[in-house]
């Protein structure tokens, strides 16, 4: 409880500070690193306390999270501003309600976190075999237009989606896609190829042509020597993309709200929290833990890969 | 050793440039129409997925927005059709346009410049390393990888008024007099120093979600950046009396503003256009309706079709138009500079 009176007595120095800087000239040479020290001092102040500061504002709601979905509802209207759960209160019943099907009372997530998962890996799959050789041929072989194609799909990551939403809504109405998750698959694989091709091109860039070269000295055709040689080198960059397109496909929403909404057997997790969050018979602790499970499996994930994760996100920002 | 090689490379390549440039074209051409073929052949699956699921239908779009589509009307409609500009007249005259218009300048101006903020204060804190800044620098990450339905619902269960921990701790802690509705109340009137002001508490709220939501991007590239400024020149700024923040001024900041401006450009598009968050978090009622939520209340609530499309069509020309300025400004700047 002291730390926050901390702050206080120095910003008073810090407001000082001017006074000496103006009279730096003659005879400060003792006074000059008074200046530096004062701020050093009150750096070293700040510094710890904003990271405190910024780690909680970006962790506690994640920890909230979980507190609740572990509390019945009625010990929250009790208690709302409690920051833990008393081990007597400990209520395993959230997940288990959440997680059965309707029919049995549930809230049916199972089935939603299946939708999810087979959405989100046909993507990865599917935008992986559609924009590896993409990649290669954009980093590699030149052919005509190859700048042209580079430039539309690197525009088409800037569009936005809600433009898109309105003709992809009434194309999908019209032949009949609308409820399929085979159709919600397609669309994210458009919008995630052109991402994977710019990720995947930078890292194939990095791989000197000159292995392959040698490769067709020995023999190889280009698809073989890509197959054997850059492919295997790129893996690193492959699984990373992989990655990022998986959570990208299992937290979309929009694409999900309009294809799926009156199909709940085929509603995503992501889907299916925001429905449910919106009635009154559905308790919020209960929709807390289904909330848990959307994001604890990309929480995971992503500290699993996150050196892998970072380096390739950042891959497009070191080239400017 | 190198510039020796180098040396005898260049040596070699002068005296017979005649016959090894044709010799080099003719196998080029040769080699050059096979990969041009393998390489058209590679990229067409990607192309072909782009076109006909983005291009096609933002063409279709256009298409859409000058023809009166309804749902229920759908089928009947094709691409010759009666073309007109009621959608436009209709969507631009409707008198929550420009409101909706200001809200979303608003909204992503404030978010973008919070976000980008933050995200430098974040980036310049972690700067040294010290134990455990790896783990810090990841779990700084979470707002933005986590599922944007998820943030929203933990975010409107911690504001609720009535079991919500921020309302529960501003009235038992803080001595708060009644709980805020922060996601419903269009506008509410708090004293400062006596001074009674008005805020826009929804749309402050989304705009703070978003800030929390996205500084974490920005966040990431200004942590690249900054690792890329070479050590010696924030020493030789020290050894030359220059203090924290005044290295910050003249060593650190010039060599991020590229990144910074980089940055503006990215975030506000994205803002400009958000659509889940503010759906998500407020259904854009209590003055928080931007214009992407007004797009999805033409398309499923009203049904309007072509109403949708011609907003939608605006919104982007509006963004356009926006970011175009934005880019002609800056790089005079640049040029100036």
């Amino acid at each position: 409880m002291t730390a926050p009176a901390t702050p206080t007595p120095a910003v008073a120095p810090e407001a000082a500070a001017p006074e000496q800087a103006r009279g730096r000239r003659a005879p400060a040479v003792r006074r000059r690193p008074s200046r530096d020290a004062i701020e050093n001092r009150v750096l070293a102040v700040l510094r710890p306390l904003i990271i405190v500061a910024l780690l909680v504002a970006a962790v506690f709601p994640f920890y909230y999270m979980v507190v609740l979905s572990f509390r019945s509802l009625s010990s929250v209207v009790q208690d709302p501003g409690a920051l833990w759960v008393r081990p007597e209160d400990m209520d395993w019943n959230t997940y288990a309600s959440v997680l059965k099907p309707v029919s049995e009372g549930g809230q049916g997530f199972l089935v939603f976190m299946r939708n999810s998962l087979l959405v989100a890996a046909g993507t990865v799959v599917l935008a992986l075999l559609v924009s590896i050789p993409g990649a290669y041929a954009v980093s590699r072989l030149n052919f005509f237009g190859r700048r042209q194609i580079s430039a539309l799909f690197l525009a088409v990551y800037f569009f936005p989606s809600i433009l898109l939403a309105v003709p992809l809504f009434v194309f999908f109405t019209r032949i009949g896609l609308r409820g399929s998750l085979v159709g919600l698959l397609i669309v994210y694989v458009s919008q995630v190829a052109a991402v994977s091709i710019y990720m995947l091109r930078n890292y194939f860039d990095t791989i000197p042509a000159s292995l392959e070269e040698a490769a067709a000295i020995d023999g190889c055709t280009r698809l073989q020597a890509m197959r054997k040689i850059s492919l295997p080198l790129a893996m690193p960059a492959i699984v990373s993309n992989g990655l990022f397109i998986f959570m990208i496909a299992w937290n979309e929403f929009l694409f999900a709200l309009l294809f799926l909404i009156e199909r709940r057997d085929r509603w995503t997790v992501s889907l299916g929290l925001s429905q449910l969050s919106g009635s009154i018979e559905v308790p919020t602790t209960v929709l807390m833990a289904g909330s848990a499970l959307l994001t604890v499996p990309i929480i995971v994930l992503f500290f699993a890969s996150e050196r892998l994760l970072v380096g390739g996100l950042t891959a497009g920002a070191e080239k400017g | 050793m190198s510039q020796v090689a180098h040396g005898t490379a260049q040596a070699s390549k002068t005296p017979a440039p005649s016959r090894g440039r044709r010799f080099g074209r003719a196998r080029r051409s040769l080699r050059g129409r096979e990969e041009a073929r393998t390489g058209f052949l590679l990229i067409s699956p990607t192309l072909i997925v782009v076109v006909v699921v983005v291009v096609l239908p933002i063409l279709w779009t256009v298409s859409l927005a000058f023809q009166d589509v309804r749902l229920l009307n759908l089928r009947e409609t094709g691409v010759i059709g009666n073309y007109e500009l009621d959608n436009f007249v209709n969507v631009l005259t409707s008198p929550d346009f420009l409101r909706a218009l200001g809200t979303t300048v608003v909204y992503a101006t404030f978010g973008t410049a919070a976000a980008i903020t933050i995200g430098l204060i974040a980036a310049l804190a972690l700067r040294a390393p010290f134990r455990g800044r790896g783990a810090i620098r990841a779990a700084m990450l979470l707002p933005y990888v986590a599922p944007v339905v998820a943030a929203t619902f933990v975010w409107s269960t911690m504001l609720n008024p009535q079991f919500g921990l921020v309302n529960a701790w501003g009235t038992d802690v803080f001595g708060w007099d009644e709980p805020i509705a922060f996601l419903s109340s269009q506008s509410d009137t708090i004293s400062l120093l006596g001074w009674p002001i008005t805020i826009p508490t929804a749309l402050v709220t989304v705009i703070a979600f978003e800030a929390w939501r996205s500084f974490p991007f920005a966040f990431l590239f200004l942590t690249a950046r900054l690792q890329a400024i070479p050590g010696t020149l924030d020493e030789a700024a020290r050894v030359d009396g220059a203090t924290p923040t005044q290295r910050f001024r003249y060593i650190v900041l010039p060599q991020l503003l590229p990144t910074i401006a980089v940055l503006s450009v990215l975030r506000f598009i994205w803002t400009f256009n958000n659509f889940d968050d503010i759906y998500l978090l407020t259904g854009g009622g209590a003055g928080t309706g931007v214009v992407s939520v007004r797009v999805f209340d033409y398309l499923t609530a009203r049904g309007d079709i072509g109403a949708a499309a011609a907003l939608a069509l605006v919104l982007a020309l509006v963004l356009g138009l926006l970011v175009g300025l934005y880019l002609r400004l800056f790089g005079r700047s640049e040029e100036g500079a």
